[in-house]
């Protein structure tokens, strides 16, 4: 087995015991993306020189036998949409083709202070609006397991890199399923914090009551190592929340007796794939059998989720993306009639056509006359929703659901009509709404081979449970071992 | 809810300072016309007493401990460094003395 396709504790060890040295692996991550990244497409920068000065300092710091974090020596690859100081940041845009960051976010700061080694950014839908990545303004990403399907979105990129074993481990970032959703769709283990969890400061802002960073991992260790690296509240960020961060690696109990796990009935209709139900039945099951006890629960506002979403996302979009007018950074028509005339050519070339169609929405949403029949109305539709989940949390301790209704679909085959892509969110959406932490883990496949993906939701803050039954799961199952054959 | 024809996505446009042409204008109020026509869902909900959601912790976030400030969501006013001037025009279109350049907006002639 090469180096790539290890998960992180597993490579810790083997650096502590100088089995292999940081240098070593960074190179077989990159012999891998040499041999496999030209079929995927996961990557939109590559940084090697920078990678591999970061793997020899990890080296001098194992070598000395400091006490070296967790992640020091570990390949990650972030998405495109997280400020990387000194190296190039697009959101997947044309608009911010050429902007490089002056500072990093503050989870990069926390990364390199655990001594991790930044392969490159991965390709994402633009602005991270999108549940395909094929929105990106530069490439498409495909699934590893299928190269002819799609890898999920909006963190398509971050998801296929892990699945492909060209990163041992990526972020990305979630704004209504888009680190769950791709997670499912590539075989991985995918997991949205809290809202207020981990800091946006550097994040660059989509929808910014409903936006959080988390990892893609290859096990639900190494997304507690993650999770343990970038959470924590940032005067930079108002919205992180100043409670105590625990060790999450002390979840990683195989032990789910006594829990109490709760399946929302709204969320097996006859719009879910039979196979995705079937697998998803067959999952809780496992749980079942090992000591959980599984009830069926309600939440009767699910499917006013996506239309819920599809006013707040949009409305906080329009805001966000005014900033990018052509004056500060990235793209500038270069010959307008006036500064008016440079703003419109400037966002008119420079965004692509999903972004302008979230931007009339929000826009539309939040004008005179019509921000109290949608805007408000949705943010009342939100409360309706996040009431359903507090109902229920009083009486189960995790949710557990398919976190995608279909596995991954055809590229192109959603692309003419938003509507029906919009409703690729359907499962995701609801926790979004309520600011939930939810993981999406592997949980079996569908007859042709593509991965199908478990999510289990907790209580705000309650990632410990979370991450408790998710572990629990990948000990009496082998799903999150197995490995796509990529045709090369 | 509202219907929108191609006039309103002309007025929506120029709110959000982007332009089309008239194939993508009747594009765009078609599409949008059905999103917003699902959207409409919403009100199927009685929403009369709800409150609106803005922030999803709003306690977390917003209650202020006097003795540590710790969840406060003020900062103390400190002065602390900010970016270097020539870091951040590194990335503009066009800087000119220290100052991002942008097409005239005055007349000089006035």
């Amino acid at each position: 087995m090469s180096f790539c396709e290890l998960t992180a504790h597993v490579l810790h060890e083997k650096l502590k015991a100088r089995e292999i040295t940081a240098v070593e692996l960074t190179e077989s991550v990159y012999a891998r993306i040499a041999e496999v990244e030209p079929h995927v497409k996961g990557y939109l920068t590559l940084t090697k020189d920078l990678a591999l000065e970061q793997a020899s300092r990890a080296d001098a710091g194992f070598q000395n036998g400091d006490d070296m974090p967790s992640l020091a020596g570990i390949p990650i690859a972030i998405k495109d949409v997280i400020c990387t100081q000194g190296v190039r940041t697009t959101c997947g845009s044309k608009i911010l083709e050429t902007f490089v960051p002056p500072y990093d976010a503050t989870v990069m700061a926390k990364l390199h202070e655990q001594g991790v080694v930044m392969l490159g950014k991965t390709n994402m839908d633009e602005f991270a609006m999108g549940s395909s990545t094929e929105n990106s303004a530069y490439q498409i990403t495909h699934n590893p397991w299928d190269l002819d399907t799609i890898p999920g979105g909006s963190s398509g990129g971050s998801a296929a890199v892990v699945s492909a074993d060209t990163a041992i481990c990526s972020l990305g970032s979630d704004t209504g399923g888009s680190i769950r959703q791709p997670a499912a769709l590539c075989g991985v283990v995918g997991m949205k914090p809290t809202y207020g969890r981990v800091s946006r400061y550097g994040l660059v802002a989509f929808a910014s009551s409903l936006d959080q960073i988390g990892p893609f991992t290859k096990d639900v260790t190494d997304c507690a190592l993650l999770l343990n690296a970038i959470c924590g509240s940032d005067a930079m960020d108002a919205t992180s929340v100043d409670i105590p961060v625990p060790d999450f690696t002390q979840s990683l109990i195989n032990d789910v007796k006594g829990l109490r796990i709760g399946i929302p009935k709204e969320y097996f209709t006859s719009a879910l794939d039979p196979e995705i139900a079937d697998r998803v039945h067959t999952a809780i099951a496992v749980l079942e059998s090992v000591g959980a006890t599984v009830e069926e629960i309600s939440l009767p506002h699910t499917e006013y989720a996506i239309a819920t979403y599809y006013i707040i996302a949009p409305a906080e979009a329009s805001a966000n993306l005014a900033r990018y007018d052509g004056v500060r950074y990235g793209y500038r028509n270069d010959s307008p009639e006036d500064l008016i005339d440079m703003y419109k050519t400037t966002r008119s070339e420079g965004f692509g056509e999903e972004v302008k169609r979230r931007i009339m929405i929000g826009t539309f949403a939040l004008s005179a006359g019509y921000q109290d029949a949608y805007y408000r109305k949705a943010q009342k539709a939100r409360t309706l929703i996040k009431s359903d989940f507090d109902a229920a949390f009083e009486k189960v301790d995790v949710i557990a659901t398919p976190t995608s209704p279909t596995p991954a679909f055809k590229i192109g085959e959603r692309t003419a009509d938003p509507l029906q892509m919009y409703l690729s969110d359907v499962m995701t959406t609801p926790a979004s709404h309520a600011g939930l932490p939810g993981i999406s883990i592997p949980c079996g496949f569908v007859e042709n081979g593509l991965p199908v993906g478990l999510q289990i939701l907790g209580a705000p803050f309650a990632e410990e449970k979370v991450l408790r039954v998710a572990y629990t799961f990948e000990q009496n199952t082998d799903h999150h071992q197995q490995k796509p054959q990529i045709e090369t | 809810m509202a219907t929108i024809n191609t006039d309103d996505i002309r007025h929506v446009a120029n709110l959000a300072r982007l332009e089309f042409n008239e194939e993508e204008t009747e594009h765009f109020t078609e599409q949008l016309t059905r999103i917003l026509d699902y959207i409409g869902k919403l009100n199927e909900l009685e929403t009369d007493d709800v409150p609106p959601t803005s922030h999803i912790h709003p306690h977390q976030v917003f209650i202020m401990d006097s003795e540590t400030e710790a969840s406060h969501v003020a900062k103390p006013d400190v002065v602390k460094p900010s970016l270097p001037r020539e870091d951040v025009l590194a990335n503009a279109p066009e800087a000119e003395e220290g100052y991002f350049g942008v097409p005239r907006v005055v007349d000089r002639s006035h």
